[in-house]
């Protein structure tokens, strides 16, 4: 009788809800939650091999120097450019593949979307070679081209960066194409066929219909991109082939995370670098919600 | 019955792809991840293979002792000596399980695991440069005093006091690693320059500019992330990369003053920056066996890489003492170097510890490091010995003069330099940023030392 009332409960309406998210609160308790407080509590120590001690705000204190600036400089610029570059050239693309006119749609989404199937390392590491400073290298063999002379790409802060971010556009294209693509998908057929009675050409279309209905894929587009562009590491990790680029001109936030916290063993600073980067990303994704959520509903 | 078996079936699956999670290491791209030790056996590089065929036949009961190393040339080294040790320790076999990790790799998992307490190795090699980050809080490495105690009076202490701390000795290293000249023959021939003569800096800048008007090449390259060659400059003066009581030494007459020639030789193109950065990149090799280069200052270990890496420069090198600032001074320093030590997780400490002690700092050890690594040893005494004076290895049939000519003429002139807890972070900063700004950008030294020391301790 016990057995069979036992039962019951168990597989009763009441708490099958909370038996199937289980699974996910314990992941979540355990992989998420846990590491979040364990490292609140580490960016306020001093973590060494049998020597754990508390040391208040030191960490932070020390985290107000130049190289960390730079770093921060660099995650930002990366941010912003990525931002600026890899949501209207997707949005645009998707418009043109969708377009009726367009020929060779499956060709041109697949090649656009490979690359985000390679892994970043290797691809960092095929960068790297392509972009050497010797004069066979396949960048310098294409403007060996066109008369000029051998680029030392990857030790020079101004074709450095441009090259990461070449990296990093040629690698997420696709993803946000797909997203936008998908996007378009859901826009009824019927709304372009009245603009075109009306008399509308193909930007007029694109700015008044397309870009106000991928307004929710845009949100979310950026918010991702938010994220990505302020933690890149592997990207600047393999293009440079390690976290020691020349004059730090690849350094980002988790870069110099890995560096202090990892290589030089100063686990307790790189928690507090952490923290600093969940603190920004928070703030900077909770504003950009903010925004769009008052446009949304305007 | 039917939806009854889909609906089980698929509930297995969804259980069994959820575990798939935990063990599996094909996604973990990024070295930083903690580590347990299957994440370093599912990197394990070819060697273990080769270890299969050396282990003692029949004997089922060598132990069998990991070891995680960051160069592949010392596979060969450790190879000989497990045989070696093997013969003469019939009851002590040891089976050596290699794991072979590029430089940052591998000294990064050494931190994770060492501070997460699960996944070390037995033993591993350990580069001066990293150190110091190994002997912060309480070092997790076996203190080796008692299997030293034997050989400590044969040795250059110097090699071992950069790896102690208070007292306790935890890396044994390779080499002494003294500095010396490589320079290209055929080159100075065509220009007329006979290398005996270059004394002193400034000869050296001389003789450069004229290898330059009849060649067309520089004297040098010099790195930008990496220090070796720029030491000598140093230490030269008395000088180093840290002061005595382990503050940086950046913002010193000594440094701008070293700095300051460097960037006047790059003025007049008697030196270039080496392609790739540093000494260690495959594009200056390939530029070195171009003889795009005449010399270059590195250490005595720096002989391997010309023989496995620039084999066209076969039978055009030579190696001489560095120039001096002022005659009389010291010529050489010991630079570079890799203390392996034995870890506190390994379950064979004493016996790691004492093949290490065999392997490193026996005679007969010695006589391999120089035979098979082309390293100075450890033990002056093995320096004059036969074996090594007159050994017919690869270096003798490359260089054109035996290799331990000019080092016994600088034996007495190799001091030790000053390491200690800020070592690595000074290091880094030198080979990122203070040398890069130096050479590619040019700018003032003083304002550089003065900046950057700042942002050190």
């Amino acid at each position: 009788m016990q057995q069979i009332r036992i039962k019951k409960m168990f597989f009763s309406r009441k708490t099958v809800p909370y038996v199937f998210i289980f699974p996910f609160v314990l992941s979540f308790g355990l992989f998420f939650l846990y590491p979040v407080v364990s490292i609140v509590q580490m960016s306020f120590q001093s973590v060494l091999p049998g020597k754990v001690e508390f040391i208040g705000l030191e960490n932070y204190r020390q985290l107000l120097n130049p190289t960390f600036f730079k770093a921060i400089k660099n995650s930002l610029l990366y941010m912003i450019i990525i931002l600026a570059i890899l949501i209207p050239v997707p949005m645009v693309l998707a418009c043109i593949i969708n377009s009726k006119k367009m020929v060779g749609k499956t060709l041109f989404k697949s090649a656009l979307f490979i690359p985000a199937l390679t892994s970043v390392v290797v691809a960092g590491t095929i960068f790297r070679l392509s972009f050497a400073e010797t004069a066979g290298a396949l960048a310098n063999h294409i403007i060996g081209l066109f008369g000029m002379a051998p680029i030392k790409w990857l030790r020079n802060a101004s074709t450095g960066f441009p090259v990461l971010i070449f990296l990093s556009f040629w690698r997420w294209i696709g993803i946000n194409l797909l997203y936008f693509l998908s996007g378009l998908q859901s826009i009824p057929e019927e709304i372009y066929e009245s603009a075109d009675l009306d008399g509308a050409g193909a930007v007029k279309k694109f700015w008044y219909i397309s870009r106000p209905m991928l307004q929710p894929i845009t949100t979310y587009v950026l918010t991702i991109t938010i994220y990505g562009g302020l933690s890149m590491f592997t990207e600047s990790y393999m293009l440079w082939s390690g976290n020691k680029s020349p004059n730090d001109m690849g350094l980002t936030i988790v870069g110099y995370l890995y560096r202090t916290g990892w290589e030089q063993n100063n686990m307790g600073f790189g928690a507090a670098i952490g923290v600093f980067l969940l603190a920004v990303t928070l703030i900077l994704n909770a504003v950009q919600l903010k925004i769009s959520g008052r446009r949304e509903n305007a | 019955m039917k939806k009854r078996l889909i609906a089980s079936a698929l509930s297995v699956l969804m259980t069994v792809s959820l575990l798939t999670g935990c063990g599996g290491n094909a996604n973990n791209q990024d070295s930083g991840e903690s580590t347990e030790g299957k994440a370093a056996e599912s990197k394990d590089e070819s060697t273990k293979a080769d270890n299969q065929e050396q282990k003692s036949d029949g004997n089922a009961e060598a132990t069998k002792l990991s070891l995680w190393l960051t160069e592949q040339l010392h596979v060969e080294f450790y190879d000989e000596m497990e045989k070696l040790w093997n013969e003469q320790n019939p009851d002590k076999q040891i089976e050596l399980e290699y794991t072979v990790l590029p430089y940052e790799d591998m000294h990064s998992k050494l931190l994770i695991a060492l501070q997460a307490g699960t996944g070390a190795p037995d033993m591993a090699d350990i580069e001066l440069g990293k150190f110091s980050n190994f002997l912060k809080g309480d070092p997790q490495l076996v203190a080796l005093n008692d299997v030293i105690e034997p050989y400590k009076g044969d040795m250059v202490q110097s090699r071992l006091d950069i790896y102690s701390k208070d007292g306790n000795y935890y890396g044994l290293d390779f080499h002494v690693g003294a500095s010396m000249m490589y320079y290209n023959t055929e080159l100075l021939e065509q220009a007329d320059v006979d290398y005996t003569t270059i004394k002193t800096w400034d000869d050296y800048h001389e003789a450069g500019k004229k290898v330059l008007e009849k060649t067309g090449m520089p004297m040098t390259a010099v790195d930008t992330g990496d220090v070796f060659s720029f030491f000598p400059l140093l230490s030269q003066q008395g000088s180093g990369l840290l002061k005595e009581d382990g503050t940086n030494n950046i913002d010193s007459p000594e440094m701008v003053k070293a700095l300051t020639f460097v960037q006047e030789m790059l003025n007049d193109g008697t030196a270039v920056i080496s392609p790739g950065g540093s000494h260690h990149s495959e594009e200056y090799w390939g530029f070195m066996n171009g003889s795009q280069a005449v010399s270059v200052s590195m250490p005595m270990w720096y002989m391997n890489r010309f023989t496995d890496h620039m084999p066209d420069l076969s039978g055009k090198m030579v190696i001489a003492p560095n120039p001096v600032w002022t005659e009389g001074g010291d010529r050489s320093v010991g630079l570079g170097g890799t203390g392996t030590a034995v870890t506190v997780q390994s379950t064979h400490p004493e016996l790691a510890a004492e093949f290490l002690a065999y392997a490193k700092l026996s005679v007969e050890g010695n006589i391999r490091l120089y035979t098979i690594l082309g390293f100075d040893p450890l033990r002056p005494d093995v320096w004059e010995m036969d074996e090594v004076r007159n050994a017919d290895t690869k270096f003798e049939k490359y260089f054109e003069n035996p290799p331990f000519e000019s080092l016994m003429e600088v034996k007495d002139e190799i001091p030790a330099i000053i390491v200690g807890e800020n070592f690595p972070d000074v290091m880094n900063a030198m080979t990122t940023t203070i040398l890069y700004r130096a050479f590619e950008n040019m700018e003032d030294p003083a304002i550089i030392c003065k900046e950057e020391a700042a942002m050190l301790k």
